[in-house]
């Protein structure tokens, strides 16, 4: 009995010791990740617990930390106004839109890749498709310009007069057009992206399938229907679960510099990003403003763990965690 | 099948490019013509006035470049060294506490403070407003994402053994690190690399946040400022005509635009075979 403990305890002196001598062994990688470990503190974490801003009064005389509690008032007075249905709405009508039309536009351009035969031609269509995703939002928003500009745009000067409208329309007061534009625009930019996404998981489909499709007399759009898209289920589901849980966020880009921040669009281009944004520089209220954006942290938050959730149940091996 | 796949890629491909030749055509139209006809795909009366133009006043332009340059090439060297010393030992099964770390890392992909936070932090707590730093540090670990690839990527493809007898050698973790590991994986580090080089080079968030003197514009800041106030001027309406009188013409806006996009667009071909391999590889996760 006493024997026993003493080797325990022996064992455990030496297990500490073990343990010890790990650190010093192991310490440059420990001292190699400090580094980076500082950076996410500073860049990640501490803005986390910033956080309690959205439950203060923000006033930069007093500082943030000395400024008053206010409880709950800057969410109450953010969903008294507006502005909270009319954010909320456009961020998930506009991700929807993008989720849905643009997954089957990318699975349909995926497809097409797969088609070509002539290595080529394929490697220059990628090119090209891809293209519009290296350019930077504000260089996208010229291009816009040049399309849509009151007095000199190609649309008003060229496109409608051959249609016998001399008018012109002003683009960039008119709201009720922005849902249409933001959805090509994001889908121009876009499509070639995800369709390359798709066009990685094709090319791992077995060409045996097909042979044997062939064999039986299955005609190209058979396979496609039967082969093509069962397989790349997988990848779908998953890809569109993970784009649900970011349906909370938006493209902040698309929406502020596109519409190139026109107080008249906000109706339709104003989403949850903007919108925190706007309060931040000044043109809006700040503690509304950081509210809205713990709303958009924890709910997306949420919706992430939900749609983890999801993937889980349908395959555990695609799933984040 | 395959020749509808052809027309529709065409047509595809076509509409990704043709902006680009309205701006192009835009920047190098006469004003006058502009005025006339609006911007169209072949310029009605050819000029180069746009550029001279440019040219002559270029100096906020250089300057704008300048900046660009240097962020880029440094935050990517920056960004990347640290990705690296981190990933490096999360990918060593030794490392005590490495789960615990993947864990930090990870959560930062599902939960962020947000905007307002975060200006904050770099404005209160450390105060690069206004400072090179503010379009170089917001950016260097964005996407948590690279480091889990990075650490995968030398999981997979270092031996262990390799790291072992460099060790038995008595080759310092540093020393292993720098002479065994990073020449074994440059494909990843190329990858990761040139996505951080787009992203820095396309930055204009940072700056539109942290940055309020022009000596510190970047190029997409700069662009972003001459539309912002171009904008400003059109809401004033027709009190603007002084105002008007010192704007960039029409056919100078898109000669910026044109400039601020070239670089890019002339070294694209070079690396789009490695850009669409890395958009490939992110595919397979995140």
């Amino acid at each position: 009995m006493q024997m026993n403990q003493a080797t325990s305890a022996t064992q455990l002196a030496l297990q500490k010791n073990k343990k010890k001598s790990n650190y010093r062994k192991y310490s440059p990688l420990l001292i190699m990740m400090v580094p980076g470990l500082l950076y996410l503190l500073i860049n990640n974490y501490l803005p986390m617990f910033g956080i309690v801003i959205a439950f203060k009064d923000v006033n930069f005389a007093k500082g943030i930390l000395q400024s008053d509690w206010v409880g709950f008032d800057n969410f109450e007075y953010l969903f008294k106004t507006a502005d909270a249905y009319i954010i909320t709405r456009n961020t998930i009508l506009y991700n929807l839109v993008f989720i849905v039309l643009g997954t089957i536009l990318a699975i349909a351009c995926a497809i097409l890749l797969n088609e070509i035969k002539n290595k080529v031609l394929l490697r220059t269509y990628q090119a090209i498709i891809t293209m519009p995703h290296l350019i930077s939002m504000v260089i996208v928003s010229y291009l816009v310009f040049a399309l849509l500009s009151a007095e000199t745009g190609f649309i008003n000067r060229t496109i409608l007069p051959l249609f016998g409208i001399e008018e012109g329309v002003s683009w960039y007061t008119e709201a009720k057009y922005w849902p249409v534009i933001l959805t090509l625009v994001n889908f121009w930019k876009g499509i070639g992206y995800s369709s390359i996404v798709f066009f990685a998981a094709l090319l791992g489909i077995d060409e045996e399938y097909y042979e044997a499709a062939r064999l039986d007399g299955a005609s190209r759009w058979k396979q496609i229907l039967h082969i093509t898209i069962p397989l790349m289920m997988p990848v779908i589901i998953m890809l569109t679960l993970l784009s649900i849980g970011r349906i909370f966020y938006s493209d902040f880009g698309l929406f502020y510099q596109v519409p190139l921040n026109s107080g008249a669009l906000f109706e339709t281009t104003s989403t949850i990003d903007t919108y925190v944004f706007r309060g931040l520089t000044g043109s809006g209220d700040i503690g509304m403003s950081t509210a809205a954006g713990v709303y958009q942290s924890i709910v997306g938050f949420i919706l992430v763990l939900l749609a983890n959730y999801l993937v889980r149940l349908y395959n555990k091996d695609n799933a984040l965690f | 099948m395959e020749w509808f796949g052809h027309i529709l890629l065409f047509l595809f491909s076509v509409a990704c490019i043709i902006p680009f030749v309205l701006l192009l055509s835009a920047s190098l139209t006469d004003q006058n013509a502009i005025v006339a006809n609006g911007y169209s795909f072949f310029p009605h009366v050819f000029s180069t006035a746009a550029y001279e133009y440019l040219l002559a006043r270029g100096t906020d332009i250089a300057r704008a470049y300048g900046v660009t340059v240097f962020i880029t090439v440094f935050g990517t060297l920056f960004g990347l060294t640290i990705c690296t010393l981190l990933a490096y030992p999360l990918s060593r099964r030794e490392t005590p506490h490495r789960n615990l770390v993947m864990f930090l890392i990870f959560f930062t992909l599902l939960f962020n403070g947000g905007l307002v936070p975060s200006y904050l932090v770099y404005t209160q707590l450390f105060d690069i407003k206004n400072t090179i730093w503010a379009l170089i540090v917001p950016g260097l670990l964005t996407n948590g994402f690279y480091i889990m690839l990075m650490r995968t990527f030398f999981q997979n493809t270092i031996p262990s053994a390799l790291i072992e007898s460099a060790q038995l050698d008595g080759a310092s973790e540093y020393r292993i690190l720098w002479s065994v590991v990073t020449p074994l994986s440059t494909p990843v580090l190329a990858t990761i690399g040139l996505f951080t080089a787009i992203m820095y080079w396309n930055d204009w968030q940072n700056g539109m946040v942290y940055i309020t003197n022009p000596h510190y514009f970047s190029i997409q800041n700069l662009l972003q400022r001459i539309m912002q106030d171009i904008q400003f001027i059109n809401s004033m309406g027709s009190h603007a005509g002084e105002a008007m009188q010192q704007m960039p013409s029409d056919s100078v806006k898109m000669a910026i635009a044109v400039i601020g996009s070239l670089p890019i667009l002339l070294a694209y071909p070079f690396f789009q075979k490695y850009f669409i391999k890395g958009i490939m590889i992110g595919a397979v996760k995140g």
